[in-house]
């Protein structure tokens, strides 16, 4: 994996190679592949084990000791929603800038979407302790007259994830159903059977597309500012609070920029070896990295610039505490974790001001490993840090990360794993229909390909 | 039991031009009822079919009627109906709903486009139309439902624009 060819954007199979190349990757998987399932399956199921165990025990076990009552699940749920954003970025707010890069990438990006808001969603219910009550969070008419404090960003945040997951879901299968019609054509048997099932009568009539595309546009619509909402309202669980290191009103934007960095992140984690795995090297090339690449540098400069506000506004408010947590944050007992995030996200991003380095996938793929674990660490150091050093000193201790914390971590990653690598082996990874679009028809008076 | 089919004839073209040329002909020879298959959206094509603009619009536009409505409302009456003082705000807290309010905006408004997509896209039955799995590979299709003694005429004026096969169904 070293520099690759340049490519020229526009795809230049026909349109019969993309369906053969797309079928190409749903064919008999290799062993390594079974090999990654394999592994993630474990993953998934020492996470299991370790929430049967929490259930058991209770939220002890996770190291939880006031004032420290956010610790590893709740970073990790924002870690998990933020790897989410990336997918709608692309598909929806990419696709309304028209932004040809972003067919060849789209379909894996929303699926992952799809999957980390999945994933998130686990947290809060492991979080909160009594788990078999966690419907207490929605209206519903109950016996005790009892209604939802809607004033408090909690609730903003269920409302806002399960819309984010519904419609982020319902945008991953519209744009399945035309590529899902495609592989019923071409595939025998059971296969054939299930595919027709899947799509649901699609045939590409010229009266299925004019509602389609339409409908497809209003969804994106839709989804551009739900992205935009959704890590905004995130963040307020923090910001509307008055713990120093969370009382801040850059805070929206701030995680907004923080999210799309960290999903774009996970997508060249995924991407990279993913393409080598599913042979489609050449319909995924430079040209995609590279543009994956510029915008990993934008949000990674906006990051830099939020985390240096986030100094230089302590410094400003005269604020005791407010300069007490920033201070610990760079040189108190977590100092590590917090260089850990100025360091991978701040610096490491600005790496990629270089061409050679955004071209070349082994530096990118390295890169990207240390945005995932600089995106952790900086709600980490959000969260349990800022709880960690609040109004009363002698409270003040380091957070414990217990045996459970990484139990449920290395599960929350199985769990996604297991999900997108099912994913990638049943459905086109590569959205057959919209390379087609950008690919023109041949022209019997020359043109075309 | 057997589907009925349409009678017409069918159509595949490599060309893109040829297509456009034959959508063109027929439409001046009165057909309007064609159904077009391509493997992806085309802009001639659609050019060709002058078709109105798709009113799943009006579906999203309720939708998000809906949602924000039932987002302010379902906050205030809850509020109301279990007054709760929370930091010295007023009981029906509205700048506290919008968050809410917005989400249900684009939930219900990308439901009901969904909705509205597939409402829309089964109220012209495409039952008994003949169909051809290239259509979703690299051909475009075009069938043209027809009476038999016009299916001469029309299969003519499809070989003529560069079609690639023709074929006639329930003769």
């Amino acid at each position: 994996m070293t520099a690759i060819a340049h490519e020229a954007h526009r795809p230049t199979q026909t349109h019969a190679e993309v369906t053969r190349d797309v079928l190409g990757t749903l064919q008999t998987p290799s062993r390594g592949y079974y090999l990654a399932l394999f592994g993630a399956v474990a993953m998934f199921l020492v996470g299991l084990g370790t929430f049967v165990m929490l259930l058991k025990e209770g939220l002890g076990l996770a190291g939880y000791t006031p004032p420290v009552m956010w610790s590893v699940y709740i970073t990790t749920f924002v870690f998990w929603i933020g790897i989410g954003h990336a997918g709608t970025l692309i598909s929806a707010i990419l696709f309304l800038f028209r932004s040809p890069w972003r067919t060849a990438v789209y379909r894996s990006t929303e699926a992952m979407t799809v999957f980390a808001v999945m994933t998130a969603a686990l947290f809060p219910i492991i979080h909160i302790g009594r788990q078999w009550v966690f419907y207490w969070l929605l209206p519903y008419p109950n016996q005790r007259f009892l209604w939802p404090n809607f004033k408090s960003p909690l609730l903003w945040d269920v409302f806002a994830i399960t819309t984010y997951f519904t419609v982020s879901a319902t945008f991953l299968v519209i744009g399945l159903v035309p590529d899902v019609s495609a592989i019923r054509d071409k595939v025998t048997g059971w296969r054939k059977a299930i595919y027709g099932l899947c799509s649901v009568g699609w045939t590409g009539a010229d009266s299925q597309w004019r509602h389609y595309t339409r409908g497809y546009l209003y969804l994106a619509a839709l989804a551009t500012p739900l992205v935009l909402s959704v890590h905004s309202v995130v963040s307020w669980d923090f910001a509307m609070a008055i713990i120093p290191g969370w009382h801040g009103t850059i805070f929206a934007p701030y995680f907004v920029a923080g999210a799309i960095y960290s999903g774009i992140g996970m997508v060249l984690t995924l991407l990279i070896p993913l393409r080598r795995v599913l042979k489609v090297e050449h319909m995924l090339g430079e040209y995609h990295f590279d543009n994956l690449a510029k915008l990993t540098l934008l949000t990674g400069s906006i990051l830099f610039y939020a985390y240096a506000m986030e100094y230089f506004v302590a410094w400003y408010s005269g604020n005791t505490f407010e300069q007490a947590t920033f201070w610990r944050r760079a040189f108190g007992p977590m100092w590590w974790a917090g260089w850990s995030m100025i360091i991978c996200n701040a610096f490491v991003s600005q790496l990629l001001w270089f061409r050679k380095i955004r071209t070349n996938l082994t530096a990118l793929f390295v890169i990207s490993i240390f945005i995932n674990l600089g995106m952790w660490f900086e709600r980490f150091v959000i969260i349990a840090g800022s709880l960690s050093n609040d109004f009363l000193p002698n409270k003040w201790h380091v957070p414990a990360i217990t045996w459970a914390d990484w139990g449920i971590l290395l599960g929350s990653f199985g769990w996604f794993l297991m999900y997108f690598l099912l994913f990638a082996r049943t459905f086109p990874v590569v959205a057959i229909q919209e390379i087609k679009e950008m690919i023109p028809y041949p022209r019997k008076r020359g043109g075309g390909h | 039991m057997a589907r009925k089919t349409v009678p017409g004839v069918l159509a595949s073209f490599v060309h893109v031009d040829s297509a456009v040329e034959a959508i063109g002909g027929l439409k001046a020879r009165g057909f309007r009822d064609l159904t077009v298959y391509t493997a992806a959206p085309n802009h001639e094509i659609e050019d060709a079919l002058d078709q109105p603009v798709s009113w799943v619009r009006l579906f999203t536009l309720i939708g998000g009627l809906t949602g924000v409505t039932a987002g302010f409302a379902m906050t205030v009456w809850m509020s109301n109906d279990w007054p709760l003082l929370v930091g010295g705000k007023p009981i029906a807290a509205v700048p506290a709903y919008v968050a809410i309010a917005f989400e249900l905006t684009v939930l219900y408004g990308a439901l009901c486009t969904v909705a509205g997509m597939i409402i829309l896209s089964l109220a012209k039955s495409l039952k008994g139309r003949p169909y051809h799995p290239l259509f979703s590979d690299d051909r475009i299709g075009i069938f043209v439902p027809c009476p038999p003694e016009q299916t001469p005429a029309v299969r003519e004026l499809l070989a003529r624009a560069g079609s690639e096969e023709v074929t006639v169904h329930g003769a």
